[in-house]
């Protein structure tokens, strides 16, 4: 851990990681949330998946 | 009633009650493909940022390779689904709208990842070449691809009905895909400050490190996943969505015949 964080450019290095990540987590966690709002409105026979 | 025997008879009602599951947009496989993807991801960063080694030229900023590539690469394979399940929509018989809602999931994860690509570039950019941004022919190209996809996105967003949404934000998605080639070739018609391919070259030769290699794919395979696990989830709303759209018309046309007959 302290070699990663010692290495040249860390800060540019480590922040293209953070965000790629960040954006992933936080664009399927609103995925996941935005489908159980819609699933509690539909029917689960009118969803093709079940 | 005594406060007590109305709380006991609420919870017996409530325990008699049958419980009603709603199924949200995961199934076992959707699950089972997310573990998939996580444990890739955590080999990803292992090997990204710990096993492969520094370049000869780079030193340690080609580390930032393991992500800025994979994400261009799920962002070009999302444009491209969705220009395949355009053409489906439009030249098949059934005109499904199957194909339209795959095609718009697959539109908007490719927005998302455009737009990591355009990051992590920028920072990678400020480490080899001094600056964040630069006019030059590849990254000019790759920004005017991610506003052509948001483009699209805002055309899907126009009113009408599904089947109108569908018709023109498949043309729109047939036409944007034409500039793929064109972001993948300029650094070769164009001066450019950005690299050419490595992996993709046309000559067929490889200048790469196995490790470094190795890890690339890792990344590669990674995001392939996590694009599968998005798209089924996205496209698993969209179809609810326009369940919900259409229930709601339906709705509002009862109301208006009712309005109607009592007048």
């Amino acid at each position: 851990m302290m070699a990663i964080l010692a290495m040249q450019h860390a800060g540019y290095i480590l922040g293209s990681y953070a965000v790629t990540f960040a954006v992933i987590g936080g664009f399927a966690w609103r995925l996941l949330r935005h489908g159980r709002r819609l699933a509690e409105q539909v029917d689960d026979a009118d969803k093709y998946w079940t | 009633m005594t406060t007590k025997s109305m709380t006991s008879r609420t919870t017996s009602t409530d325990l008699d009650a049958p419980i009603r599951r709603r199924a949200a947009t995961g199934t076992r496989a959707t699950r089972i493909l997310g573990g998939l993807t996580m444990a890739m991801m955590g080999w990803l960063v292992a090997f990204g940022l710990g096993f492969s080694p520094a370049d000869r030229d780079q030193k340690e900023a080609v580390r930032i390779m393991y992500v800025h590539v994979p994400t261009v690469w799920l962002a070009y394979l999302a444009f491209t689904v969705t220009a395949l399940c355009s053409g489906l929509y439009l030249f098949s018989k059934k005109h499904s709208l199957g194909f339209d809602r795959f095609a718009g999931a697959s539109a908007e994860i490719g927005v998302v990842f455009m737009g990591l690509t355009l990051v992590t570039g920028m920072l990678w950019g400020k480490i080899t070449w001094g600056v964040y941004w630069e006019w030059d022919a590849r990254l000019t190209t790759t920004a005017l691809l991610f506003v052509s996809y948001v483009g699209y996105l805002a055309v899907r967003g126009l009113g009408g009905n599904h089947h109108q949404r569908a018709k023109r934000s498949a043309v729109v998605g047939l036409l944007a895909v034409i500039e793929i080639p064109l972001v993948h070739w300029s650094v070769r018609m164009w001066r450019s400050l950005h690299q050419t391919a490595t992996v993709l070259d046309t000559d067929g030769d490889i200048d790469m490190d196995g490790l470094m290699l190795f890890s690339l794919f890792v990344g590669l395979i990674a995001f392939t996943l996590l694009f599968v696990w998005l798209l089924l989830h996205r496209s698993r709303s969209m179809a609810m969505e326009d369940i919900l759209d259409d229930h709601g018309l339906d709705r509002a046309l009862d109301a208006r015949r009712a309005e109607a007959a009592i007048s």
